[in-house]
């Protein structure tokens, strides 16, 4: 049985303007010890998808589709149960360190709250259990730094912190939102091995997202490209960097800049901006923007066509943009 | 810890100092002769003088000043000049009544405002918060005063629950006292707290807005727990901040409330000075009210120390 | 201490103020309170029901009347006449104590915000420690030494108004300056006078106005306070605390007569309250969202 099985996962927000559909039809599966990378712009939805796997959706979130751990079905949890389950079997982490920790609390009493709480463990066990987290997660001098306050560490220092609290229980799932993003690029990479550590070494799942293609490339195994709340390419990542294949994929890669490229060259940009939400016409959400658009692009939403082995893409036009690469190579 | 409760402390004695100034340069220079005023504007010069040297007013000023506040720190503070009675044994008599009295209006207030604020907080846009926003913008617009009269006319003229005033002492019993504080308290209570509230709910809501409180959440921590155990002790902070500031208009508050009541506390004893232009009283009293406000203000700082680790670490 | 923000300061009378400050329920709702309170005292300088000064005993307190709109009080004087003149008293005293404070407390505030340094912290400890002095305290040493009257309340519920103004005259101000515009208005060679002038003081108006409406309001309760104590507004000149004293002699014969003239506090206190808080979200509509 699959650690994760997500099915059609739909998740619709009621705003002011009226309903926004932020995640549209978006499967996966997630087996223990993978790695799933999460990438795309802001307002694509991933977010809001992590969110989902732990039921923490604002109140005016609709939610269709399936979700389930171990076979255990989350969509329609009662809260109660979905506690029990958040910070014990999953584990989540997200982006801004400086302002994850409350503080007015020691730093070892947050870390010790999963295992209080989930585990039952007194406040003696908890502790000590806390400076061996805090210390494996490379916080020096954790014995007597445990007693320490938020304010008194460093941006990479909190986050090492949040990541301790994240695994305190063992959970099978680690859901990393944005873990570097606030961080700088020296710290960045030593929190990524963290992580990447500690998920090797337990045996977890991960859940990495980003908007950081680099970060995906080198710490996940498989990865799935998000646009408009939709997963319009996935696949092993080594595959999708190689070959990818829907125009967005394309177009995100096209943009990076490259070390070495020619100078007083511009930067490829893909024309336009990111579309509300709400105002989502029907029909595939990149088209318009998109180079390859037919009038059939604005129909329907277009169901994943494989591309490789392991490798989907959602789009109609994977012909041409497959033919423009050749004449591009050749 | 110790600079900053070094640094307070000072700051405590200078706002004493300076507030003890004040009150002397008001109360006992600028009137001119006590005696003088004492005796009217027909007494004998020989009379005059007598009473002055009797009263100790010849002196010079800076002599003075620091005799009266060498009395304070000792206990005496002189003779009252219509009573002739000491002014301690009149203050401590007026403030068993006044003290108490503050105190539990402060304790209703608290216990009002906190429920209220984080009830609609917790309702927040919807009809228990707007219930509460719209009872406290009404609360905040009553005199306290006004209040206490239609207590007065509701318990006492039409219920005759309560009598209408007076205090039989605490000899009686704390609860014949405590009995005669309950309205003058609660028609405190209901104009402060209405503040208070406001303040609680958009505390509690700035602060459920927090990521730490993501973060809780994540962690498996469950609404109400979340709510007790991380959103109240940050959003106490500023409740606690402003409650101390409210200090001051509570006892200002308190005054006019027990002229409604005809409690004999320290309003009335000054009142009473003014009309007996028994100036020395009422600049003990004065003296007093306002030394109140200023440790309340200092308890409020170190408390707020306390609460909030980070205050240390920045000196405010 | 976010919870209780300093809004951020914008020049007030920006394009479409009227058109966004009608459309806001507790402006519109408090504006129109505050003009019966204004309408009200106007009207009392031109005429009135009855002469509020005339004591005619054989017709005291009566019931309401044709004659008599809300009744007569225990001196046989128009209750809606001694309501009508009384808010001039708590408008005056209102206008020249937050006027007082606003004139003062601003300068003190510009001064520390322009200067830094020890001039700014002198000046915060000193507006400090008149948080100590609130206006009754005040009004007692006044009354002590000069005898009771308006001027006292005036000069008490001024005094206690400064050291409001000032602090958030140089929160708000010490904000301006940091901004970009002053750095470049320095960088030209311009003195830190014609930049408080020119800079600051436009931009902060909007807390000023906001925090002014407020601190009327909080006046006019505060000169019912001391009137009813007997400190303020002497006899025979009519005012709402004073008229509340009298009325509470004979709650049992004539209960009414303590709820006129607090309603009548009530409603002007809650009509600038809600304008102030109407005016601060029009101000500042990123606070409003918050809310």
């Amino acid at each position: 049985m699959a650690l994760l099985e997500v099915r059609n996962l739909d998740v619709t927000l009621q705003t002011q303007r009226g309903p926004a559909r932020a995640v549209r039809d978006v499967s996966f599966t997630l087996e223990r010890g993978q790695t799933l990378g999460l990438v795309g712009e802001s307002g694509c939805g991933k977010s809001i998808t992590a969110m989902s796997l732990m039921g923490l959706l604002p109140e005016n979130a609709k939610v269709g589709g399936s979700i389930k751990l171990e076979g255990r079905e989350i969509v329609g949890l009662p809260e109660r149960q979905l506690c029990e389950l958040r910070g014990d079997r999953i584990g989540m982490i997200f982006q801004e360190p400086m302002t994850a920790l409350n503080p007015v609390h020691t730093v070892g009493r947050q870390v010790a709250e999963p295992l209080r709480l989930h585990r039952g463990l007194s406040a003696a066990a908890a502790r000590k259990e806390a400076i061996a987290l805090l210390d494996r997660v490379g916080i020096p001098d954790a014995a007597r730094r445990i007693d320490a306050y938020p304010h008194q560490f460093s941006g990479g220092q909190r986050q090492r912190i949040t990541i301790a609290m994240a695994l305190a229980c063992g959970p099978d799932l680690l859901i990393a939102d944005e873990p570097t993003t606030a961080l700088d690029v020296t710290i960045q990479r030593q929190i990524l091995e963290l992580i990447r550590g500690l998920v090797a070494e337990r045996g977890m799942a991960l859940i990495l997202i980003s908007h950081d293609l680099g970060v995906v490339a080198q710490n996940v195994a498989r990865m799935m490209v998000m646009y408009g709340g939709e997963v319009v390419e996935d696949g092993p990542t080594a595959e999708v960097f190689a070959n990818p294949s829907h125009p967005y994929t394309l177009g995100l890669f096209g943009a990076r800049p490259r070390l070495g490229g020619p100078r007083g060259g511009r930067l490829t940009t893909i024309p336009g901006t990111v579309p509300e939400l709400v105002d989502l016409p029907p029909g595939c959400p990149f088209a318009g923007r998109c180079r390859f658009t037919i009038p059939e692009c604005h129909v329907t939403q277009p169901p994943p066509f494989a591309v490789g082995p392991g490798q989907h893409a959602r789009c109609i036009r994977l012909d041409a943009v497959a033919a423009e690469k050749v004449q591009v190579a050749a | 810890m110790s600079v900053f409760l070094f640094k307070r402390l000072i700051t405590l004695v200078a706002t004493l100092v300076g507030a003890s100034v004040v009150v002397f340069l008001v109360l006992e220079i600028l009137p001119g002769n006590a005696a003088q005023i004492l005796m009217g504007p027909d007494a004998s010069p020989e009379a005059v003088q007598a009473l002055a040297t009797k009263l100790g007013i010849d002196r010079p000023p800076v002599e003075r000043y620091f005799s009266w506040v060498g009395g304070m720190l000792t206990g005496n503070l002189g003779d009252s000049y219509a009573y002739s009675t000491p002014v301690s044994e009149l203050v401590l008599e007026r403030l068993s009544l006044t003290v108490p009295l503050a105190v539990l209006a402060m304790a209703m207030t608290a216990l009002i405002a906190l429920v209220a604020g984080i009830y609609a907080a917790s309702r927040h846009n919807k009809l228990g918060d707007v219930g509460v926003m719209a009872a406290s913008q009404v609360g905040i617009a009553i005199p306290n005063f006004w209040f206490a009269i239609l207590l007065i006319l509701l318990f006492s003229v039409q219920l005759k629950w309560f009598s209408a005033g007076g205090f039989p002492g605490w000899g009686e019993g704390i609860w014949q006292g405590l009995r005669s504080l309950l309205l003058p308290a609660l028609s405190l209570a209901v104009v402060q707290s209405a503040i208070l509230a406001r303040i609680t709910r958009s505390a509690v809501l700035e602060v459920l807005r927090e990521d730490f409180v993501r973060t809780a959440r994540a962690k498996g921590v469950s609404e109400r727990g979340t709510l007790w155990g991380h959103v109240l002790r940050n959003a106490m902070i500023p409740v606690i901040t402003v409650a101390g500031l409210q200090f001051a208009e509570l006892l200002a508050g308190t005054i006019v409330v027990e002229s409604v009541f005809y409690l004999p506390g320290m309003g009335r004893l000054i009142f009473q000075s003014i009309q007996n232009r028994d100036l020395i009283v009422v600049q003990n009293c004065v003296m007093l009210l306002a030394a109140m406000v200023i440790i309340v203000n200092f308890v409020v700082d170190v408390l707020y120390a306390t609460i909030d680790p980070r205050v240390k670490a920045s000196d405010i | 201490m976010s919870a209780v923000q300093l809004p951020v300061a914008t020049p007030p009378v920006t394009q479409g103020f009227w058109r966004r400050a009608l459309r806001n329920h507790s402006f519109v709702l408090g504006g129109l309170l505050t003009l019966l309170l204004v309408a009200a005292a106007a009207l009392s300088l031109a005429w009135t029901p009855h002469n509020p000064y005339d004591v005619n005993i054989p017709v005291r307190l009566q019931g309401p009347s044709g004659t008599y709109w809300l009744g007569t009080d225990p001196y046989g004087r128009d209750i809606v006449s001694l309501l009508l003149v009384g808010a001039r008293a708590s408008i005056v005293v209102g206008v020249i104590a937050v006027g007082i404070g606003l004139v003062v407390g601003t300068a003190f505030g510009l001064l520390a915000s322009a200067r830094r340094g020890w001039t700014e912290e002198i000046i915060m400890r000193v507006a400090d420690f008149g948080f100590a002095f609130p206006a009754i305290l005040s009004a007692i040493m006044l009354t002590a030494v000069f005898g009771p009257g308006m001027v006292n309340a005036i000069v008490a519920i001024g005094i206690y108004n400064i050291p409001t103004f000032a602090r958030i005259t140089r929160a708000s101000a010490n904000a301006i300056w940091a901004r970009e515009f002053v750095l470049a208005a320095r960088a030209c060679g311009k003195g830190a006078f014609s930049i408080t002038m020119e800079h600051v003081l436009p931009n902060i108006l909007s807390v000023l106005i906001v925090q002014a409406t407020i601190r009327f309001a909080i006046a006019i309760l505060a000169e019912a306070a001391l009137s009813y104590l007997g400190l303020g507004t002497q006899p025979p000149q009519p005012s709402w605390g004073r008229m509340l004293s009298e009325a509470q002699t004979l709650l049992f014969q004539a209960p009414m007569l303590a709820v006129y003239p607090g309603v009548a506090i009530a409603l002007a206190v809650l009509g600038l309250n809600l304008m102030g808080d109407g005016l601060r979200d029009v101000f500042d509509p990123r606070l409003a969202r918050k809310r």
